[in-house]
């Protein structure tokens, strides 16, 4: 599904609640409102920053010197060193797939794709802003970090393994 | 009272200027290699476009959500009473094909003051991070039918244990109140 099907999928289904609250109960229909008003309205510098570092990163890092940075490494220090970079990175998925499948086929271990693959959905040092604002410092810290170790123990299992 | 508003106000202030000294960076980055700028500038602005289209409508959900959901409810089948049945749903409701990570945030944060357990919380953030329907059939495409179900399995056992962990760590008071987009305020 790519992201526009998404999009019309969630903003039908929105739609549809609204509409259905506001002929059921017009003032629950407006406080849904208010308050989606207010939370836009408090997260908007966290969003801001979201865009702008994505738009750095994504800018900085092309996928030509993102493979050959990749295929230079192996091992332990490998693993680490992709899973930071797949901390670092935002690229969603769509992209993401295409471009780890061409990297297993130009011969990168399958634990190095694995443990990027992982990081890369997984932990978003980007989105870290949003998270810690949302759910605590404490919270967003060690679910991220411990995303991390579980990354890297994915991708040397994956790689024992397969 | 009158402290936690000013504390809330300097917050946002440092977030704004944040905000201000990334985008100096990003100026700064743009003019010192031009052959960057068009990928910034693109890159900013396709995160950008998906932002529009697919926030309102997750914001306006949560609205109806705090409008009609009970805190009862989230906590019966959310609650650290719900147990395995908890982590099934919060797993469940994680790999829905919705958006990207940053919209559950304020979605993880409305569960939680509606008494949501951290665990499941947890679950239901790394389930939306990396178990996605689509996202798995791109994989199989790309990766291979057994490298994505390795993936998977391996993902969602990291997923419960996480939330485990996370769970046994972490005070629950720790969660901000006055911090977060503050639904419950209203209820």
């Amino acid at each position: 599904m790519s992201l526009s099907e998404t999009a019309i999928l969630i903003n039908l289904l929105t739609l549809s609640c609204l509409v259905v609250t506001w002929f059921i109960n017009r003032n629950k229909a407006r406080q849904a409102l208010v308050m989606a008003w207010r939370s836009f309205m408090k997260i908007l510098p966290s969003i801001l920053m979201v865009v702008v570092l994505i738009g750095l990163i994504l800018g900085l890092a092309t996928p030509e010197r993102l493979s050959a940075w990749l295929n230079a490494r192996s091992g332990w220090t490998g693993l680490l060193v992709t899973g930071l970079a797949g901390t670092i990175l935002h690229i969603p998925s769509i992209i993401a797939f295409p471009l780890t499948g061409t990297l297993l086929k130009a011969g990168v271990a399958v634990g190095i794709i694995a443990t990027f693959v992982t990081t890369l959905t997984m932990i978003g040092v980007v989105t870290l802003p949003l998270e810690i604002r949302e759910l605590g410092k404490r919270f967003a810290l060690l679910r991220n970090g411990l995303s991390f170790v579980a990354a890297l123990l994915i991708g040397w299992l994956m790689g024992m393994i397969l | 009272m009158t402290a936690k508003t000013s504390d809330k106000k300097q917050s946002s202030l440092r977030e704004w200027l944040i905000v201000m000294l990334l985008m100096i960076l990003a100026i700064t980055v743009g003019s010192i290699f031009p052959d960057v700028r068009p990928r910034i500038l693109q890159s900013a602005w396709s995160v950008t476009r998906e932002m529009v289209f697919i926030l309102p409508a997750v914001l306006i959900l949560m609205g109806l959500f705090s409008v009609w959901v009970k805190k009862e409810m989230v906590e019966k089948y959310l609650g650290k009473a719900a147990g395995g049945r908890g982590i099934m749903l919060a797993l469940f409701l994680g790999a829905l094909p919705t958006g990207p990570l940053y919209v559950a945030f304020p979605l993880a944060a409305g569960l939680r003051q509606k008494g949501a357990s951290l665990s499941n919380i947890s679950v239901f953030l790394t389930a939306w991070a990396c178990i996605k329907i689509p996202q798995e059939l791109l994989e199989i495409q790309f990766l291979g039918f057994r490298f994505m179900l390795m993936r998977l399995s391996l993902t969602i056992l990291t997923a419960v244990i996480i939330g485990l962990i996370v769970e046994r760590v972490i005070p629950a008071a720790d969660i901000p109140k006055e911090y977060s987009t503050g639904l419950t305020r209203f209820i």
